[in-house]
């Protein structure tokens, strides 16, 4: 018998998908032939693609989402094991280069059916409403397009499909409403930074999280097993392999495992066409009346970079020469230190508290934005990793180091990096192994950046000292990507549009996050997934107007 | 399933603790089981480096992770290094002055072993582990001196190379999970005992007095 390992064939075909819900089991799936023109073909099934898959499925529209990595089911699938769920990442070449680097691989980016939520920390905030107005209220970077009220309504609508566990009342930021599920017990990791936040005199929460804290459907509630970053073998966690996507599959989408999408073919009359795609053993290419690309903030403009042609020599939706440009990680440096108290921080999720003090208070900084931050747990390889890229530690020292695992804590910020065009991802002429060129990634902090991170390192080594933690040192690191087909309302400095359309062709669209203007001081995953249910809503509401294939102008 | 279970040295820390003794209960799905009894099976023998890279790789493994001469069934690093690398191409990523992951690791093994012969005038792996050290630490500091590296970067192939595969290796591990007393695999069944100091019956217990902090 063929293995069926997931990564050797695709799963989702003859009429089917597996089940994410029960071991070696199926769902019918509607299928569509390559020859049918359908209403859109999307490219990636993670927090943007997945999710908005779902919405124009139930808006009606035949919709083929595409994703280059397996459809996994987790009860089957998934080891407790991080050696082992490397299979979740995308390991695929990347040239990583500039004065600060990114480290890609697992610290970045997924590549599985349900993009990177299937190995996301599940923490699910809102931007501070002012976020959307940056230059025009705080005074940097860039305005979004969308009023951050709109913005509101998606949220809620995103944390009741995802079943958010949160607190009753959150401490920050305007009215919202209750989340739909209890906070979860705190972890003693957890519990370090609100009791240490305390004696600060700052606030903290218990994090909004996307695992369950009661059962709900086929999916039970979270069993502490804080393996999340790794895949969750349980269901608990409320990925988009298991809500968007089984909803999508109801509304008669069809899923594509284990397709890698190459080109955006272009026809004559100045519209996409449809995609290539390697699937099974070879090129097929999928007709489409709409294009979405939602392949991350690497892919998405390598894919667009790669599509070039006669008509757009320079890449498609790229007249304003800033596809691939303006790319901002969130800076990531962490504090740790030694307790006397038995911590074990590989318990529960990872980041059950939270603190965002330093998102909402103005005074008493000498940068721009904000930046949250969350208690830790890193399972055994991950910290020798911080171990001996932070410290160099190696050998004896090394293995002492370790065996104090069960005693340490740390803090870790999602902070906010502000755009630059000069961070960007350009093609290489090395190829890869379907011949499409590898991406380079070129990222340097600037100043503001670095006066973020250092003020953010002081007062978190402030805090774990008065938690009674010693022996801190500190880590710099680097999540989340986004800004590489930014958004706006002017063609000639972004590359959508608000309803992530893009100016050049009214039939290619880019939903991911990719289209951040800036990306604030929080965690990118609940503002890509409302931004999809934003566009899903938008282009029912243009289908019915009868604009969806009518060129779009500025207003 | 038969009750046997596979063992893994136990440590000086958590005594009573090995955490393949869970490897028959809730604690351990299929998937793990598979993925970490491979891990398990692998010997100190190469399939990717060739031997004569592989016996310097060894040597590099033991000071990087060194282990207590009285562990019975040592981890064998070098061997689960090699497996890693005869399986993967890339690790997702690479910076760019160095080469692609297999590349590095070959010709910086051959360096490293220049390097020893440059300065010390012998093999690598025929020094003592104190020079040997002295080595690994030139090119952590990236001083190195022989022609043999080329435009290979000594101190990027030490920190992300190096530093990074073994130790990677080393903590994947089931001996190392004793060592620092990780709960190890948890599914089905995961914590009930999340708070401070508690702990729940699955877990390692830390010796009294085995604590000492800030050394
Ligand atoms: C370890 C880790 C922890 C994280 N924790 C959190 C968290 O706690 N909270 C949070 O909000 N965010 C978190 N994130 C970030 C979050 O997961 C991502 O920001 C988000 O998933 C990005 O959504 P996306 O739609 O842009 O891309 P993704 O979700 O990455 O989806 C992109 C998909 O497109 C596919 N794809 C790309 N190119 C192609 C192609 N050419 N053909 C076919 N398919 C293609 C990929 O395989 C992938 O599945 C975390 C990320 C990581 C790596
Ligand atoms: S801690 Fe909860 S969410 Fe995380 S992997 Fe375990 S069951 Fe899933």
């Amino acid at each position: 018998m063929a293995t069926d390992d997931g990564m050797t064939a695709p799963r989702a075909v003859s009429g089917q998908a597996p089940d994410v819900f029960r071991r070696g089991a199926w769902v019918p799936m509607r299928q569509y032939p390559d020859s049918e023109e359908v209403d859109f073909v999307i490219v990636g099934t993670g927090a943007g693609g997945g999710t908005l898959a779902c919405k124009l499925a139930e808006h009606g529209f035949s919709v083929v989402a595409m994703d280059a990595g397996p459809y996994w089911r987790p009860l089957e699938d998934f080891a407790s094991d991080e050696a082992e769920q490397q299979k979740l990442y995308w390991r695929d070449e990347r040239i990583v280069d500039g004065d600060n680097p990114i480290d890609m691989g697992g610290n970045n980016s997924g590549k599985s059916v349900g993009g990177s939520t299937v190995h996301f920390a599940m923490v699910s905030l809102r931007f501070r409403p002012e976020w959307f107005k940056a230059r025009t209220k705080l005074g940097y970077a860039v305005d979004w397009p969308i009023d951050w009220r709109e913005m509101w309504h998606y949220y809620t609508e995103v944390e009741q499909a995802l079943a958010i566990s949160g607190p009753v009342s959150y401490p920050w930021g305007p009215h919202r409403p209750r989340y739909p599920r209890r906070p979860h017990p705190m972890s003693a990791a957890g519990e370090f930074l609100a009791s240490s936040a305390e004696k600060m005199g700052i606030g903290w929460s218990s994090t909004p999280i996307a695992t369950l804290s009661a059962p709900r459907g086929l999916a039970p509630p979270c069993v502490y097993r804080g393996f999340c970053v790794i895949g969750c073998s349980t269901n608990a966690k409320q990925s988009v392999l298991n809500t968007w996507l089984p909803r999508a599959l109801d509304a008669n989408a069809e899923i594509r495992d284990l397709a890698m999408v190459s080109r955006i073919e272009m026809g004559s009359r100045g519209l996409a066409t449809g995609v290539h795609y390697y699937r099974d053993g070879r090129w097929r290419f999928q007709k489409a009346k709409n294009v979405v690309v939602a392949g991350y903030a690497v892919e998405t403009p390598r894919l667009l970079l790669n599509s070039a042609c006669a008509q757009f020599p320079d890449g498609l939706a790229n007249s304003s020469g800033l596809v691939g440009k303006n790319l901002m990680p969130q800076s990531n440096h962490g504090v740790y230190g030694l307790v006397d108290q038995e911590i074990r921080w590989y318990k529960a999720p990872p980041s059950l508290s939270i603190t965002e003090h330093w998102n909402y208070t103005d005074t008493g900084k000498d940068f721009f934005g904000g930046y949250a931050y969350m208690s830790q747990g890193p399972l055994p390889t991950a910290w020798a990793g911080s171990l001996t890229s932070s410290r160099g530690l190696w050998g004896e020292k090394l293995v002492r180091e370790m065996e104090k695992y069960n005693h340490q804590v740390g803090l870790k910020i999602v902070g906010e990096v502000l755009p630059q065009e000069k961070n960007q991802v350009t093609l290489t002429d090395e190829k890869d192994a379907y011949g499409i060129p590898i991406p380079r990634i070129t990222f340097s902090y600037g100043e503001n950046d670095k006066r973020l991170y250092e003020h953010a390192v002081r007062f978190m080594s402030q805090q774990m000292e008065v938690g009674g933690a010693r022996d801190l040192f500190v880590e710099s690191d680097t999540a989340h990507l986004g800004g590489t087909a930014k958004m706006g309302d002017d063609p000639r400095t972004s590359v959508v549009n608000a309803d992530c359309r893009s100016w050049d062709i009214p039939n290619l669209w880019v939903c991911d996050g990719s289209v951040f203007p800036t990306v604030g001081g929080v965690n990118p995953s609940l503002t890509i997934q409302a931004i999809a249910c934003r566009t899903g809503d938008r282009i029912a509401e243009m289908a019915r107007r009868g604009e969806l294939t009518r060129r779009t102008t500025p207003a | 399933m038969s009750k046997d279970h596979p063992h893994a040295d136990t440590s000086a820390r958590y005594p009573d603790y090995d955490v393949l003794a869970k490897w028959n209960t809730p604690s351990w799905n299929d998937p793990t089981r598979a993925a970490v009894g491979q891990r398990l099976q692998v010997r100190d023998e190469p399939r990717f480096l060739s031997a004569e890279r592989f016996r310097i790789l060894k040597a590099v493994c033991d000071r990087i992770v060194p282990q207590p001469t009285d562990r019975m069934n040592k981890i064998a690093v070098a061997g689960l290094v090699d497996r890693m690398l005869e399986q993967t191409e890339s690790v997702g990523y690479r910076r760019a002055e160095m080469p692609p992951l297999r590349e590095a690791w070959q010709r910086g093994l051959d360096a490293l072993n220049d390097e020893a012969k440059v300065r010390f005038g012998a093999e690598f792996t025929d020094l003592p582990a104190g020079r040997q050290d002295t080595v690994l630490e030139l090119l952590q500091q990236g001083d190195v001196r022989s022609s043999a590296w080329g435009d290979l970067p000594a101190q990027g192939f030490f920190k992300h190379r190096v530093l990074h595969d073994i130790t990677v290796s080393y903590y994947a591990h089931p001996t190392a999970w004793n060592e620092i007393g990780f709960g190890g695999p948890a599914s089905p069944r995961g914590y009930v005992r999340i708070e401070a100091n508690r702990r729940d019956p699955w877990e390692a217990e830390e010796k009294q007095g085995a604590v000492h902090h800030g050394d």
